[in-house]
């Protein structure tokens, strides 16, 4: 009498993802075992010969297996994953009948017995032996198909918050830029022979510098005021490093001091103008933030006297060891497009009477940060 | 008397270097620092130093470069070139490319017993050079050579970016046409500001692209460096001669003008 038996995809728990065949044939032999096991949970109950009922189960169960793996090579390319949404239930719906048709025939072949035969004279005995299938087909199947359904979640998760880390390992690595932190080290040591009571306030700058960039990344929003004195913890240390060659200005109308912004959002556009506009340039430079509204639009301004985007292009190209632009302005573009989608803009343009321009423009909350 | 010049755009750091320099070497006799690259190259031709301690990253010409166009614009007359010495933040790939070329480097902030270990070096240097000029009435000091192989594998480093696939083609504007050249018609490069100008036999034509982003795209054995701004098809050179200086004159097969060598390259034309 032929039997039901239920295919067994991989557990995870029990083995860490092995490969290729060697995965293949560790999901067969556990398929095997279960096999083993229903038949003698049927041979015990049905009174059934025990090598009789073992041929009939691992054949069918072995057999639905076969074109469920089948399948699911088919849809994932090789993978072996289970087939998305509707298709994965699917699949097991069409490997059980198919398997089982399949697996008896095999079975018969084998044991010269003809179960087919049988059905002719007694079909109602094809509904008691398929049943059995389906019930045992429907539990596993469907058990092991749910729980790779939720490891697929937990992988796309888990993917998910790698991604964020890197991206916010990306973001402190171009801020954290090594080659700035050793200059300013090197300048701090320096100031510390020549000059202690101004070693100690660059210190000062330089701690609330790190404070902020590390906490930038679990900050949502500050306000623009924050926004600006972070940048002056910056630019007084750009200012002690390039001595007479830098001159700052930032200007913060008071009535737009408490308007919430994204943390270090103009960082990376004042670092910028410094390391490809000004420090590269021989000869003094000036550097220009101011923030205005205009209208429900809060514009935020960055220009200064350097170079330019045509001598910095022209720079990177010559010197390609030297460090890029592109990162810190892909940053800004993501972060506006994320917050704020269309509503914000951003624009990198040639300052007039030499220099660059930098431009964000966002939607006013409306709403101060406390 | 031993002189050195420094090039630092940071006026601390330079300030300090200084400072350094005067307790591990109080002997040294200290030019007027250059704040940048293009500033070092004049100082340095102008006031001739044993030492030259040249920051990586500098306005204008960078370290490397303003070590190129010193060594390549050393004037004969002047004695053997100056001993470099590359001063550095960070940058990795610098680094990388200073221990393959075993050139001289510090890194900032300098360290008083790294910078002794720097100079003790440098003095053993220069009192082997005056032990073989007292020697010898050779003006050019033996370990030129070894100080110019140096440099030429730093300044010959691979850059960071995969090289790309070499040019067959080269697409020249010429008034309002565009020129196909072949490569291997090119008689010779020269960098031209931010272009370069390409050679041939028959005419000339400027591609917007810097000599150094061409180098890489050319192949080595066709193409021969020759200056810091010339680049020159190998079959194309008809003669060398070198003169008293160390440079080496070429003149061409197809086209009339002669060519430089310069020291940094003249290795090149020694004869079979």
């Amino acid at each position: 009498m032929p039997l039901a038996a239920v295919p067994l995809p991989p557990d995870p728990a029990l083995a860490a993802p092995p490969r290729g065949l060697a995965d293949l044939l560790f999901r067969g032999a556990q398929v095997m075992l279960v096999n083993l096991a229903i038949a003698g949970l049927i041979a015990t109950m049905s009174g059934n010969r025990f090598g009789h009922v073992v041929l009939y189960s691992q054949c069918i169960g072995l057999a639905i297996w076969g074109v469920i793996e089948f399948g699911r090579r088919v849809r994932s390319g090789g993978l072996a994953e289970w087939p998305k949404g509707w298709r994965g239930p699917a699949l097991v719906a069409v490997a059980c009948p198919l398997g089982y048709v399949i697996g008896v025939t095999v079975a018969d072949a084998l044991s010269g017995y003809s179960t087919w035969a049988n059905y002719l004279h007694r079909p109602e005995q094809l509904a008691r032996d398929f049943g059995p299938t389906v019930v045992f087909c429907t539990i596993v199947a469907g058990g092991f198909w749910a729980r790779g359904q939720a490891r697929a979640q937990r992988a796309q998760v888990a993917a998910a918050a790698h991604e964020a880390t890197l991206a916010r390992l990306d973001m402190l690595q171009s801020q954290l830029e090594p080659h700035m932190l050793f200059n300013t080290l090197a300048n701090l040591r320096a100031l510390i022979a020549a000059d202690p009571p101004r070693a100690q306030e660059m210190l000062d700058h330089l701690i609330a510098f790190l404070r902020a960039t590390l906490a930038a990344s679990r900050q949502s929003e500050h306000p623009l005021s924050d926004e600006f004195a972070r940048l002056d913890d910056y630019l007084a240390l750009m200012r002690v490093r390039m001595g007479d060659r830098l001159r700052t200005h930032a200007t913060l109308p008071p009535e737009l001091a408490a308007l919430p912004v994204p943390p270090l959002l103009l960082q990376p556009l004042v670092e910028n103008a410094i390391k490809h506009g000004l420090e590269p340039q021989r000869g003094p430079g000036e550097l220009q933030v101011d923030a205005a509204l205009d209208g429900a639009t809060l514009v935020l301004r960055v220009a200064d006297t350097g170079r330019g985007l045509e001598a910095a292009a022209q720079a990177k190209a010559r010197e390609p060891d030297m460090p890029s632009s592109g990162f810190g302005l892909a940053q800004v573009r993501e972060r506006l497009q994320t917050l704020f989608g269309d509503a914000a803009r951003f624009t990198l343009a040639p300052r007039e009477g030499g220099g660059t321009l930098a431009e964000i423009r966002l939607p006013v909350a409306g709403r101060p940060v406390s | 008397m031993t002189t050195a010049l420094i090039a630092e755009d940071e006026p601390l750091l330079a300030q300090a270097l200084r400072a350094e320099l005067a307790r591990a070497w109080p002997a040294l006799q200290l030019l007027e620092p250059a704040v940048d690259g293009d500033a070092a190259v004049e100082r340095a031709l102008s006031g001739r130093p044993d030492v030259v301690f040249l920051d990586i990253r500098m306005p204008g010409r960078t370290g490397l470069e303003a070590a190129e166009a010193i060594v390549e614009e050393w004037p004969a007359d002047a004695g053997a070139l100056p001993l470099i010495v590359f001063v550095t933040a960070y940058d990795q790939y610098a680094l990388q490319a200073f221990e393959r070329a075993a050139v001289d480097y510090l890194q900032k902030p300098v360290q008083p017993a790294r910078l002794a270990a720097c100079c003790a070096r440098l003095r053993d240097t220069l009192a082997l050079r005056a032990a073989a000029r007292d020697a010898s009435d050779v003006a050019a000091a033996p370990d030129d050579a070894a100080l110019l192989g140096r440099l030429r594998t730093l300044l010959g480093a691979p850059a960071a970016e995969a090289a790309t696939a070499p040019l067959a083609i080269l697409q020249a504007s010429i008034g309002s046409t565009l020129h196909m050249i072949p490569v291997d018609e090119v008689v010779y490069f020269e960098a031209a500001d931010k272009y370069v100008r390409v050679v041939t036999a028959e005419r000339e034509a400027l591609i917007r692209m810097s000599l150094r982003e061409l180098l890489p795209r050319l192949d080595a054995d066709r193409f021969w460096q020759i200056h810091r701004g010339t680049v020159v098809r190998a079959d194309a050179i008809a003669t060398a001669t070198r003169d008293d200086s160390g440079k080496v004159f070429l003149t061409l097969r197809r086209r009339p003008e002669r060519l430089v060598a310069s020291r940094l390259y003249a290795h090149l034309f020694r004869g079979m």
